[in-house]
């Protein structure tokens, strides 16, 4: 009886699904290739050892994505909508930072410390989540239309700050942040990640964030009643994922050393609104789990370099992340679960009767 | 009060006036419908030339309408005819819905000359179209690529967004060459969607596979770039003399440095510059002639980084 109770548990807990979803794309890899796995160690350009293989690469090309699922899955949680636009502020706050290290004329120094630089860009991308914020806070408007105003505006409004030119940093110093740190073999955005998720983890145990998010995002006008201010905590949210923008326009524009504000994180708002759902989070608000999105950001990126690593032809890519996607989602939905517990149960019930 | 309005009402007449005998002062008027140039480093190029060229300098006066959208490049079209302009120069955002305005250009005596991009229209509609040709721009990098003379080529090919003119024309000629010789292999052919983070992360999966390749093919600069990261990030030599030939196109100008520091090998131009052709074309019009040919297909080179100068880099980068 207490194993049937904890297994149902499991069965019942949002992280199941981001985790059998992992387990799942794992042991598919693992029977068609195992090369899959496989690491290695060698040097690269620079004469720093790096560590290589499909897993780095999922570690590596998945933190931005999950450093988004954080601010995202807040956002959702409170507000039960979803920001559309943070593609956009990507390419807002990367020019922004690329506009404080070149300067007008595309210096060859770097024109300011890339602490700086970075600092300035989290206060705009800030500034640019409070501005959503409050649309959807105090204006009452949908989040999704809220935000498409930035998500149809921002990629111009980056145009404009660098003067529709394309910078490159040629100090090789900014490369740190989207490649390895010398002498350490693990890619430097997975480090990043982490510690967004410790400082995130660590924000929920000791401060009521996570509580007052979720009263807010469950009943709006029970949590004013008790006291809680609905619009601070709801534009609180954007203005951390406007964080989690600034963090992913420094790894995105270190790796490439430039940014191109037309194509710079394209689409990525449906990957990281997909991340919050795989995650079992409900998209309508209310109770939330960070750490199921992360795993569900891991995911996404996990079929990604699945579809890359077997050579989908170019056409049929999008066919083929759209099936797995449903498939994926349709297993997380709750109908489906519920049968799955419903029927694990009726099968313990006849064992008892055997006995 | 009453004195100083008059004398500043009668200034403003005079300047008017000034004004509107200017047109007539054998200016050409031309009405020039373009996309946005913020879409790309290429339409920046491109609108920076067509600026340069149309000016009052050149002996044209010039109005300049963008617009990415079709209904808004057609509403602006009208407009041009109405004022009266002698020549309507069009980018069109899409290749149908063109055939009434171009009517009433034509009933209006107005000249049209479409740039950049074709129509689905009668030709007797338009004067003249200045053209890219894709094909002719795939074509040329093989021929290039297939001068190298490598025993094997092990390709990794790196698609636009899939269907786009640009896509079609680049991947054609590839394509065609791979089938024709058995020394031509496709190691991975994806598309990155024009994309630098795309372009990395795919060549960083064929770099994790194991699988040999000494080919990048990429049909912009942008995935090259993306492309050389993985490389460098990998220890994979890449240019000139060695192990990986990396190829690009459009010639943007951070990418023509790269050929000059021979990190990549090759890159294919897709000309913006059509405003000197534009110009040929309004002269002959002018002239009493009618142009030599409808379809006029600008040149395109293709750059070598053994042999481009840093002349180059400065004329055509964009």
């Amino acid at each position: 009886m207490k194993a049937k109770a904890i297994f149902s548990k499991i069965i019942k807990n949002q992280i199941m699904i981001p985790l059998v979803a992992l387990l799942i794309l794992a042991l598919f890899n693992l029977i068609v290739d195992p090369s899959f796995f496989k690491i290695s160690m060698g040097l690269n350009s620079l004469g720093n050892p790096v560590l290589s293989g499909y897993l780095i690469t999922i570690l590596d090309c998945g933190s931005e994505l999950a450093i988004l699922a954080i601010g995202m899955t807040l956002v959702t949680a409170a507000s039960g909508g979803q920001d559309i636009s943070v593609g956009a502020s990507i390419a807002i706050a990367g020019s922004v930072m690329l506009r404080m290290l070149c300067g007008r004329n595309g210096s060859r120094e770097l024109l300011v410390p890339i602490f700086v630089a970075f600092i300035v860009a989290l206060i705009v991308a800030m500034a640019f989540g409070a501005f959503n914020g409050v649309l959807v806070a105090s204006f009452k408007i949908q989040p999704m239309i809220a935000t498409l105003i930035l998500f149809t505006a921002g990629r111009s409004i980056a145009a404009w700050i660098n003067n529709n030119e394309l910078p490159i940093v040629y100090d090789e110093s900014y490369a740190v942040f989207g490649g390895f740190i010398p002498g350490i073999p693990i890619p430097t955005p997975a480090f990043i990640a982490v510690i967004c998720f410790i400082i995130t983890a660590l924000v929920l145990k000791f401060t009521s964030l996570g509580l007052f998010v979720q009263s807010v995002g469950i009943n709006e006008k029970s949590a004013r009643v008790n006291g809680l201010n609905p619009e601070a905590i709801k534009i609180l949210t954007f203005v951390i994922l406007g964080a989690c923008v600034a963090v992913c326009a420094l790894i995105k524009t270190s790796r490439l050393m430039t940014i191109n504000y037309s194509v710079i994180a394209k689409d990525i708002e449906m990957d990281a609104i997909l991340a919050v759902a795989l995650g079992g989070n409900a998209l309508s608000g209310g109770k939330f789990n960070i750490t199921a999105s992360i795993l569900g950001a891991y995911v996404i990126q996990a079929l990604t370099t699945t579809l890359y690593k077997f050579q989908v032809p170019s056409a049929a890519l999008s066919a083929y992340k759209a099936i797995v996607v449903i498939l994926l989602v349709v297993f997380s939905s709750d109908t489906v679960r519920g049968w799955i517990s419903k029927n694990l149960k009726f099968g313990a019930k006849k064992e008892v009767k055997n006995v | 009060m009453k004195k100083f309005l008059a004398v500043l009402l009668a200034a403003l007449m005079t300047l008017s006036l000034v004004a509107c005998g200017k047109s007539d002062n054998g200016l050409i008027k031309v009405g020039i419908i373009n996309n946005d140039p913020n879409e790309s480093g290429y339409r920046t190029a491109n609108d920076r030339d067509l600026q340069a060229m149309f000016c009052e300098a050149n002996g044209y006066e010039a109005s300049f309408a963008y617009s990415l959208k079709n209904d808004e490049q057609i509403a602006a079209a009208q407009k041009f005819i109405q004022d009266g302009v002698d020549y309507l120069l069009l980018s069109a955002a899409d290749t149908s819905g063109w055939d009434s305005v171009l009517q009433d250009a034509k009933k209006n005596g107005v000249e049209v000359i479409l740039f950049d991009r074709t129509i689905d229209a009668d030709p007797s509609l338009y004067a003249a179209s200045i053209v890219s040709d894709m094909d002719k721009e795939g074509a040329t990098a093989v021929e290039w690529l297939k001068g190298q003379g490598l025993a094997e080529y092990n390709i990794v090919h790196l698609q636009g967004v899939m269907g786009s003119a640009a896509q079609k024309g680049r991947s054609g000629a590839l394509d065609a060459q791979v089938a024709a010789d058995g020394a031509w292999n496709i190691v991975n052919q994806q598309t990155a969607e024009w994309s630098a983070e795309k372009a990395q992360e795919i060549v960083q999966s064929v770099i994790d596979s194991g699988a040999a390749f000494n080919v990048i093919y990429a049909e912009n600069d942008d995935m090259a770039k993306g492309a050389v990261a993985a490389l460098d990030k990998a220890n994979i030599a890449h240019g000139v003399g060695k192990d990986v030939i990396v190829m690009g196109f459009d010639c943007n100008k951070w990418a023509l440095e790269e050929l000059l520091a021979q990190n990549w090998n090759y890159d294919g131009q897709c000309n913006p510059f059509q405003a000197s052709y534009i110009d040929d074309v309004i002269k002959t019009i002018e002239s009493g002639k009618a142009p030599a040919q409808k379809t006029i297909i600008m040149d395109e080179k293709g750059f070598d980084a053994s042999t481009i100068t840093a002349d180059d880099v400065n004329n055509y980068g964009i």
